[in-house]
């Protein structure tokens, strides 16, 4: 997994509420077994009319957004399915980083497992984030993931939250499957315990 | 003495492995459920670390989402050849890390959160996880549930843990009874639309009262079922006698000794009196209707006597979601939801695709024709459940009707196989999302519960079926 430390880039504005995971990588497009080469695909329905032709209005195709690193959305970002094939479509085109007021449960942790960092603000600050978007790629947000701040174009700084452990897994790029299996010996003891506590599990 | 509890409180704290200084856990997984669409990268990665299936025997794989429910689906030309890579990257997968599986031509096959509960892995108590957000289901047992992704689901492949931190509690107390025509997927849509679909973000949901203690455990898995669409991370709701009688038997439920032991346990799985709850929502059971999804989101529920809204009717960015979801489902604000005329009726999934759905459906429609013209489906929600259908004459019912009966699978709740609606096509649906495109690109889907989604069959239109129980 690539690090994430500090990232400045244009910001592509999305308000719309509840978009979902299936808007976010249609279904037809999970039928791969691979993590990479979903970009191309990324918001596919909104993205492209049914022959392939790009929609000119959607925001993605504009030529100010076409190479956004950021995403500023709507409330509840990547609700409905635990598809990890939305962040690695995200990831794909290029965006590390979303902005929204609230994210779904799972799809703000599949982020975490791919690089990406989701940050949630309060209303009156994503809708500053998202004026901030809408002026296109002269508007550059910096994301300093270490003192946890966003950065408007203007100067204007606001702290965000993030949980401490996902925070230094992201900044080290670690695999938290290596850091899990260094308390082997936990589990081990767990399962024994369990063994003779509930037979049945 | 230690304070009170709730139930999602002592299934946390019996598998809690590790606690780190700053509350970050490592959660023991009993159960690890894995289907063919999310798990091909999780197993490559752990090919690529050289690393194994700590526990293979708590690892149960089924192929789902992808497989065809048409009859002649044993010919492989029926699956398109990336959904045949997909299942067949589950076959070898499931035998080369000694995993338990039901593969296609398996009579036990069928949709995985069906398929779990059915041959007794999910068992009360439990943590169970799974790479598809509608693990939820699975809490209607008393246990720990909830969706991960590809990543975690590689995560407890190798480790049979999750790092996880503790949600909040939240209940959901559906009081008195629910009237004649209202179920579990009335609760369900009604609590969703009551609370929002991030209603339940950062919560895990328990629910109870009267109504939720009077359901089977069939309703119960619908409630539970669409716990995720509420925002939550799991539903629960306490096992009781009902529960117990469900998984008695099963082939994987402990037996003898075992049994009781486990039993024993099981009895302590419940709120305690004065526990702490963050967030309380409280719905009456007789105030609940039969009710539809009219928009794009499963919040936006409305009792099935109510009208199309305008987006005006909402705040916020809500205005725009909603027209949009009018503009996309081509409805025009004011039109009774009754005068909305469908195409196509899709009955199963893991929300309805159980006997006692078939049953609801079938008893409405016995001895009536669908409307000319209406593409009808049952997709039972596994062979198991198919067979029991047809042993009780469900199967007849439909196929007279004029449904077609298919084998079992996820089918047109989202569509990666061959049952899709095209551009325009309307359909009553007994799935969960209503989602853009959900199920097939342009497709409009209307959520409701089996016996209203057979209603529509019959009348060719969004119908209240109080009033088809009525002319009964």
């Amino acid at each position: 997994m690539d690090k994430f430390t500090t990232l400045t880039g244009i910001a592509a504005p999305m308000p719309l509420v509840n978009i979902d995971t299936d808007m976010i990588i249609p279904k037809q497009f999970l039928k791969t077994i691979k993590r990479s080469g979903l970009g191309v695909n990324l918001f596919d329905e909104m993205r492209y009319t049914q022959d392939g032709q790009e929609i000119a209005d959607f925001v993605l195709n504009k030529p100010q957004y076409r190479k956004a690193q950021i995403l500023v959305a709507g409330d509840n970002f990547g609700c409905g399915s635990s598809r990890e094939h939305a962040p690695w479509a995200l990831l794909d085109f290029g965006i590390r980083c979303v902005i929204s007021t609230s994210f779904a449960d799972i799809f703000y942790n599949n982020c975490f497992k791919n690089g990406i960092l989701p940050v949630v603000l309060p209303p009156e600050t994503v809708e500053i984030l998202m004026k901030d978007a809408e002026k296109g790629e002269n508007a550059r947000i910096t994301v300093d993931l270490e003192n946890q701040t966003v950065t408007a174009s203007d100067g204007q700084s606001f702290a965000f939250e993030v949980d401490a452990f996902k925070k230094h897994c992201l900044l080290n790029g670690l695999d938290d499957i290596g850091l899990t299996m260094e308390k082997a010996s936990a589990i081990d003891a767990f399962e024994k315990k369990n063994a003779s506590l509930h037979p049945w599990a | 003495m230690t304070a009170p509890r709730t139930l999602y409180d002592k299934i946390w704290d019996d598998h809690v492995v590790d606690t780190s200084e700053d509350g970050t856990c490592i959660l023991y997984i009993d159960r690890h459920l894995v289907h063919e669409v999310t798990s091909p990268q999780a197993f490559e990665g752990l090919r690529m670390a050289g690393r194994k299936v700590r526990a293979p025997e708590k690892t149960i794989a089924v192929p789902d989402h992808n497989v065809p429910t048409t009859l002649d689906r044993a010919n492989a030309a029926t699956m398109t050849e990336d959904s045949r890579i997909q299942v067949e990257a589950l076959d070898k997968n499931a035998k080369d890390f000694g995993i338990n599986y039901y593969p296609v031509s398996d009579v036990r096959q069928g949709i995985v959160h069906i398929v779990g509960p059915e041959q007794g892995w999910t068992l009360p108590g439990m943590t169970v996880v799974c790479g598809d957000s509608h693990t939820a289901t699975h809490g209607a047992f008393g246990a720990l549930a909830h969706g991960i992704g590809t990543s975690e689901v590689e995560h407890v492949l190798a480790t049979q843990t999750l790092i996880q931190k503790k949600s909040k509690n939240m209940k959901v107390e559906i009081t008195g009874s629910l009237r004649p025509g209202v179920t579990a997927k009335d609760i369900t849509l009604s609590v969703i639309g009551a609370t929002g679909t991030a209603g339940g973000t950062g919560y895990v949901i328990e629910y109870c009262g009267q109504a939720i203690r009077e359901l089977s455990m069939e309703g119960r898995m619908t409630v539970c079922n669409m716990a995720i669409e509420g925002g939550a991370r799991a539903g629960l709701i306490a096992p009781d006698e009902k529960t117990f009688a469900y998984v008695m038997g099963r082939p994987h439920a402990p037996k003898g000794a075992k049994w009781e032991a486990a039993l024993a346990y099981w009895k302590t799985l419940f709120t305690d009196e004065g526990a702490h709850f963050d967030k309380v929502v409280t719905l009456k059971g007789e105030d609940i209707a039969p009710v539809v999804t009219w928009g794009t989101s499963p919040e936006d529920v409305l009792p099935i006597t109510g009208t199309v809204p305008a987006a005006s009717d909402f705040h916020g960015g809500k205005v725009e979601a909603a027209q949009r979801s009018l503009d996309y489902m081509g409805l025009t604000p004011g039109m009774k939801l009754t005068d909305i005329k469908i195409d196509t009726v899709f009955i199963g999934s893991c929300t309805n695709g159980r006997i006692e759905d078939l049953r609801a459906a079938a008893a409405i429609l016995k001895g009536k024709k669908i409307k000319d013209g209406m593409r009808a489906m049952v997709v039972p929600g596994s062979g198991l459940v198919r067979a029991q259908a047809e042993e009780e004459g469900l199967a007849q019912i439909f196929l007279d009707a004029g449904f077609e009966w298919r084998l079992a699978g996820c089918s047109m709740c989202l569509a990666m196989n061959p049952d899709q609606l095209s551009p325009g096509e309307r359909c009553a649906a007994t799935s969960n999302r209503n989602f853009e495109g959900r199920q097939g690109r342009g497709g409009r889907t209307h959520l409701m519960s089996p016996a209203m989604a057979a209603a529509a069959a019959i009348t060719g239109h969004l119908t209240d079926v109080r009033e088809m129980m009525a002319q009964a």
